[in-house]
């Protein structure tokens, strides 16, 4: 089984974050940037399935010269190829048009699966992974936890709200988006590290899409709507403070 | 291209009631745009749902019915609400931010070359439409450029369902044209895992963790905690994706809904599926130490600080006060 997983870089989570000077973006100059988590939990599901059923696994991300070293730690946690389409204007693209760079690179690979993760740090849309499936003309399903290769296609769990979950049969090629905890993680070896010097990384340019449905005018800080009592001090203060509130108004000790 | 349609979800005869926020977001967006606004329903037989609405200020309800909308399925989904949408061009479809959604609205967007605006938290004049970045530490104001329909997704919680207008609506059915073969996937029932051995839903005290505590080694001074008040132990999801504590400890829209007398939220960021869990709660204690974390919103009670040095005061004066 081929398998192609999309990988987005995105800044690391404790990430100091501050808005660019156009009031559009946050300021990129000091993030440090790593693997979107369900990212990572996409890539597993494709190493094991790998593992389990052989086949190739092909990482793609689209985004600047600074994604590849994202790309990097996929080669170096087992996959067998990247390819780095790069793009310095993600910015302005809506999801449509960030799926259709994607869609491209993958339509070449003609994978018979496509993992995403299911929704990414930054933007938050939850979308791309559904958008790359409609454009490839595939089915796809969203929030899965399991995967499993079947005689006519794949079987998969899939996550619903309140604790409820459904298994979804469907043929490949076929496109998932992966919720966080299915598995557990691996971390890069030593080994893995340094074979992934020797492994290809194609980087293509992306190509220009069609002007974006809706666009993103103003970046900010939410507004305070909610008068919390804030708590200062040492914390032997705080922690005075607290056990007097705990006593008197929540009247839980 | 005028209107507002709105598309409400069901399962198995139970309405999603994120639907009704839905419904008054659609409703105040019409309003607001002076135009009329509609909503629809999606199944087999979806009568008893028609004939609720219809008692709402909609211009019309449509009544979305076919055998192959019995269970839910993209492609069955798609595909109607596409016939629908082309049929009636509303300006602006509007949707709730549910699993299901998630699962197919973005492909009907596509079909309309339009991009679906999600997980919305306000619509201002203009409109503009305000989302989240990066788990709700930034707002961002969105604009239409394009030719729409434009698609809407509204978070839960944003709008209150008890706004929805009451009113009278004209009842138009409409039978999509679809083929069993156009739907690829086989869904099975819903299930849920093994009965929970804790039911967080009756605990008074919540204590709860999340990524803050940094390694499992170091979930003790949070247990510590809750044993010197008596309370049960829950976690943010990924404390449990990573095993640390069991999978039936997670507090949030995959995981219980709590409603404590307290929940003391330590070292959690409050992304809105772990808000959507807690923020039932009578008093909130946040812990956290970065001043701008959204759980401060929804917390009673704030302490900006390192929780490695709060918790263990916080623990050593309970114990004190307890005697
Ligand atoms: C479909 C879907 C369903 C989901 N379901 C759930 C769910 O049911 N429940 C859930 O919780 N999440 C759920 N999530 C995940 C959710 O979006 C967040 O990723 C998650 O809640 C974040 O957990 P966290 O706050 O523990 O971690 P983070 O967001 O990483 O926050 C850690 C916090 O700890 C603080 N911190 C770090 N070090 C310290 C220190 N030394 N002292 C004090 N504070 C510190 C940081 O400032 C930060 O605010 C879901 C996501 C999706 C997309
Ligand atoms: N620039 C990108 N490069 C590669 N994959 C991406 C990119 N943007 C989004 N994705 C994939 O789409 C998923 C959902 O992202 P989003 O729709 O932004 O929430 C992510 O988890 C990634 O798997």
């Amino acid at each position: 089984m081929k398998i192609l997983v999309a990988i987005k870089q995105v800044p690391e989570r404790d990430a100091q974050i501050g808005i660019a000077a156009d009031g559009r973006w946050i300021d990129e100059s000091d993030l440090n940037y790593t693997i979107n988590e369900p990212d990572a939990y996409a890539l597993e599901e494709a190493l094991q399935l790998k593992e389990k059923n052989g086949g190739e696994v092909v990482v793609m991300c689209a985004g600047p010269e600074r994604a590849a070293s994202t790309l990097r730690e996929a080669l170096a946690k087992g996959a067998d190829r990247a390819i780095h389409i790069e793009a310095e204007d993600l910015g302005e693209r809506d999801t449509l048009g960030v799926a259709q760079v994607l869609a491209d690179a993958a339509r070449d690979e003609a994978p018979d699966l496509i993992l995403t993760g299911l929704q990414s740090e930054d933007l938050g849309l939850g979308q791309t992974g559904v958008v790359l499936a409609e454009l490839l003309g595939i089915p796809h399903a969203t929030i899965i936890m399991q995967v499993e290769k079947t005689d006519t296609g794949l079987r998969v769990k899939r996550e619903l709200e309140d604790g409820w979950f459904q298994h979804v049969e469907m043929p490949l090629p076929a496109l998932l988006t992966i919720q966080s905890g299915g598995n557990k993680l691996r971390y890069a070896t030593l080994m893995g590290i340094k074979k992934a010097k020797t492994k290809e990384t194609k980087t293509v340019q992306a190509a220009a899409t069609a002007s974006p449905s809706i666009t993103l005018e103003r970046v900010y800080l939410p507004e305070k709507q909610k008068k919390t009592e804030m708590l200062t001090g040492t914390p032997d203060e705080v922690a005075t403070k607290l056990v007097e509130k705990l006593k008197f108004e929540v009247r839980v000790i | 291209m005028s209107g507002v349609l709105v598309v409400m979800e069901q399962r198995g005869g139970v309405w999603n009631r994120m639907s009704f926020e839905a419904l008054a977001a659609g409703q105040q967006l019409a309003a607001k745009l002076g135009m009329e606004c509609s909503g629809a329903v999606i199944g087999e037989d979806v009568d008893a749902f028609v004939t609720e609405l219809a008692g709402k200020k909609l211009a019309k309800v449509f009544a979305v019915q076919h055998a192959l909308l019995k269970d839910y399925t993209s492609d069955g989904y798609v595909a109607a609400l596409k016939s629908l949408v082309k049929q009636v061009e509303p300006a602006y479809v509007v949707l709730p931010h549910t699993y299901q959604v998630r699962d197919f609205a973005p492909a009907l967007a596509t079909r309309f070359r339009q991009a679906l605006i999600s997980d919305v938290i306000a619509i201002h004049d203009g409109p503009v439409f305000v989302r989240q970045l990066l788990q709700g530490k930034l707002n961002a104001d969105y604009k239409l450029t394009g030719a729409g329909p434009c698609f809407v997704s509204v978070q839960a919680g944003t709008f209150r369902a008890e706004a929805v207008e009451e009113g009278a609506a004209a009842v138009e059915s409409f039978a999509p044209q679809l083929e069993a073969s156009q739907i690829r996937s086989k869904p099975g029932e819903l299930f849920r895992e093994a009965a929970h051995t804790v039911d967080l839903g009756a605990a008074s005290v919540i204590v709860s963790v999340g990524r803050g505590i940094g390694e499992q080694e170091n979930i003790g001074i949070v247990e510590e905690l809750a044993a010197a008040l008596g309370a049960e132990l829950a976690a943010s999801r990924p404390i449990c994706d990573n095993g640390w504590l069991p999978m039936e400890r997670q507090v949030g829209s995959s995981g219980q809904t709590v409603a404590p007398k307290l929940y003391l939220a330590i070292g959690i960021s409050g992304a809105i599926q772990h808000l959507v869990g807690m923020k039932g709660s009578k008093t909130v204690i946040a812990i956290n130490k970065d001043e701008n974390a959204p759980i401060f919103e929804v917390a009673d009670y704030g302490v900006v600080g390192d929780l490695f040095e709060v918790v263990p005061a916080l623990t050593k004066a309970v114990l004190a006060a307890k005697g």
